[in-house]
């Protein structure tokens, strides 16, 4: 009692300061939570002909923003609060899509268009007469969602351990994550690497028995994305606002004086890459069954640059800003690329990233967030005076 | 644990390190004495800051020998291992985490598991909070608490600075050019604050200014070209030949 009684006194301004962070969290959870609930039921219940109606389509549209905010989510982690600037983060959301779709591919089974029980399609197309080893167990769902998860964060491990190992940082890092998205795209083409060349995976059937052509797997595939968007963002909230996040920021700060503190900065790096990676693929995972292919265009370098911007764009270091910029950068990429304004999106996707870096190097939820610091200070005083105490040795 | 080899706090051996063919520091050898407080002084060149990068592991020597608290050989050892065993170090140009609050770069620099996972579950505690205060009343930035360090005075950051170090509780502080670009009142204070840290811990500042290294009174090792010329008290060595010609030029 007493020391929580102590505890309550010594700690007012932190627990204030938390709190707040906190509720601007708790808010953004229970819209994507009130989305996940809202939007389904507003295909299924509501009729077709009346205006607050939701179309499939729009349902399959908004679930894969909410993957690519998740996958937003995992860059803001790394590059916002640990100054990590992967341009490969792609390939991490990519390899969950490929887990996932590699489940699904053998769940269509002798419905395929050479109706081979074992077989995808395009391995009898090549003349393969045996599943490959890596294809081993991809028919049952739990182990297609261990390698969501196991694939990414494993290639993000070892990466991670030889570069945060050999000190490799800044730009040096980002050319390498680079390099790494564009050689796993050039090996997905090919068509003997075993996972359908530049067609990629598609022509699903069905997820765990559900058709996913189906309104209603599409809207339950919107409720979980919707979920674990939820679930991930109240995790890296708590790992940012933990002295692990702390941390974190002190190393993107003053990575020296971190080390000199005795902080094992690889380690770090380490453990928040991999579990960065691993959002990531789960991100990707969910995407595949909502898209209905996956193919190697999935690890172009320029989709990895694309989702950096989403991440500027909303405010690096924020969280629910790398979500915003997801949700509303790709928004505009649908109005503009599906209009007469199409051949202009790659300028107006370039020029937001100009002017965000210009105008508003906070991005939009930063600069809010600035703002409103700036404009509660004067209101709010240092809490703590001076500590009366025994008096400073000097003077 | 090995046997103590010597009964130095901190002790090196011909220490030799080069960076593309230039000799930055020569057979370097000097030992430190528990409790003491020594000024290391010498012109632009002369080895200073490699010696401390030798010491705290970010520089490998080619060759020689560092040894710590008579057991520890340094230079088998990393950044992060040689802080937990206690070598603090300030760098010239004062370093904090300028996104955090002053009171959260002491709390990361307090003496805690270092680890990843003690990081994740970490929790408040009063007795951190005590330790924290008792910080703020040695280095009285206690009414700058939940600021930004990043908005701190230069001053005010070289002292934080020197708060982290004691937060880290080490045994030996290794304190790069503490009073450069503080006014005189600040660097009066600077030696008054070196001096109460000297009292339960070995101090080692490398110096540039002359006035504050008569100010500290200490034992003065002179550096040149990578190794030491001159050791004794400040009027010892500015009487040493070898040192006025090494610092007005030959």
């Amino acid at each position: 009692m007493t020391a929580l009684l102590a505890r309550g006194l010594l700690l007012p301004a932190l627990a204030r300061k938390r709190a707040r962070a906190g509720t601007g969290i708790a808010a953004f959870v229970v819209v994507i939570l009130g989305l996940a609930v809202a939007v389904p039921a507003l295909n299924l219940a509501v009729p077709p002909d009346s205006p607050f109606h939701v179309p499939t389509y729009l349902v399959s549209l908004w679930g894969k923003y909410a993957c690519y905010a998740m996958l937003a989510l995992s860059i803001d982690l790394i590059w916002g609060y640990c100054g990590i600037l992967s341009l490969g983060h792609g390939a991490f959301f990519a390899l969950g899509g490929y887990a996932m779709g590699m489940y699904l591919m053998r769940q269509i089974g002798t419905r395929g268009v050479y109706a081979n029980p074992i077989l995808p399609d395009f391995m009898v197309f090549l003349n393969w007469d045996h599943l490959p080893f890596y294809w081993w167990g991809f028919n049952s769902f739990a182990y297609a969602a261990v390698m969501v998860l196991l694939v990414p964060g494993l290639l993000a491990f070892v990466f991670g351990w030889f570069a945060f190992r050999s000190r490799v940082t800044g730009v040096y890092l980002s050319i390498i994550t680079q390099a790494l998205t564009f050689a796993l795209m050039l090996s997905f083409f090919r068509n003997n690497f075993g996972f359908g060349g530049n067609n990629g995976l598609t022509d699903f059937k069905d997820v765990l028995g559900f058709n996913v052509q189906a309104a209603g797997t599409r809207d339950a595939l919107f409720g979980i994305t919707c979920l674990v968007l939820a679930a991930a963002l109240t995790m890296c909230h708590a790992i940012v606002t933990s002295k692990f996040g702390k941390v974190l920021v002190a190393i993107r700060d003053a990575e020296a004086r971190a080390r000199f503190l005795g902080y094992k900065v690889e380690s770090y790096k380490l453990l928040v890459f991999t579990l960065s990676a691993c959002i990531a693929g789960v991100a990707g995972a969910l995407y595949v069954p909502q898209v209905g292919i996956i193919n190697p265009s999935e690890f172009a370098p320029a989709n990895s640059i694309e989702e950096v911007i989403w991440v500027a764009v909303g405010g690096r270091g924020t969280l629910t800003g790398a979500i915003l910029g997801a949700v509303v950068v790709n928004y505009g990429k649908t109005y503009f690329t599906s209009g007469a304004l199409a051949p202009y999106w790659l300028f107006v996707l370039g020029g937001l990233f100009v002017g965000v870096t210009l105008l508003l190097p906070r991005g939009v939820v930063g600069t809010v967030r600035h703002l409103l610091e700036k404009r509660r200070k004067p209101e709010m005083p240092d809490p703590d005076p001076q500590p009366a105490g025994a008096p400073a040795p000097a003077e | 644990m090995h046997a103590r080899e010597t009964s130095a706090l901190l002790y090196l051996d011909g220490v030799s390190v080069s960076f593309d063919g230039f000799l930055a520091l020569n057979e370097l050898s000097f030992t430190i004495d528990p409790g003491e407080m020594r000024a290391i002084i010498g012109p632009n060149g002369a080895g200073k800051t490699t010696m401390m990068d030798v010491v705290t592991g970010k520089t490998r020597p080619q060759r020689g020998d560092v040894l710590f608290d008579g057991t520890h050989r340094l230079t088998e050892l990393d950044e992060s291992d040689i802080a937990e065993l206690g070598i603090g170090r300030k760098f010239q140009k004062p370093t904090v985490f300028e996104s955090h609050t002053v009171e959260d770069n002491l709390r990361l620099a307090l003496k805690a598991d270092r680890r990843a996972r003690a990081a994740l579950l970490w929790r408040a505690s009063v007795d951190e909070e005590r330790r924290i205060g008792r910080l703020f009343e040695t280095i009285r930035l206690g009414a700058m608490r939940s600021r930004l360090a990043g908005s701190l005075s230069h001053g005010q950051k070289q002292w934080l600075e020197i708060g982290m170090l004691l937060a880290q509780e080490p045994k030996l502080l290794l304190v790069d050019e503490p009073v450069a670009g503080m006014t005189d009142a600040e660097t009066h204070q600077t030696a008054e604050l070196l001096r109460e840290i000297n009292r339960q811990r070995t101090v080692v500042v490398v110096e540039h200014d002359m006035a504050f290294v008569r100010e500290l009174g200490v034992k003065v090792t002179v550096l040149h070209e990578g190794t030491v010329i001159a050791e004794g008290s400040i009027d010892q060595v500015s009487e040493n030949e070898r040192v006025i010609e090494v610092y007005l030029g030959r």
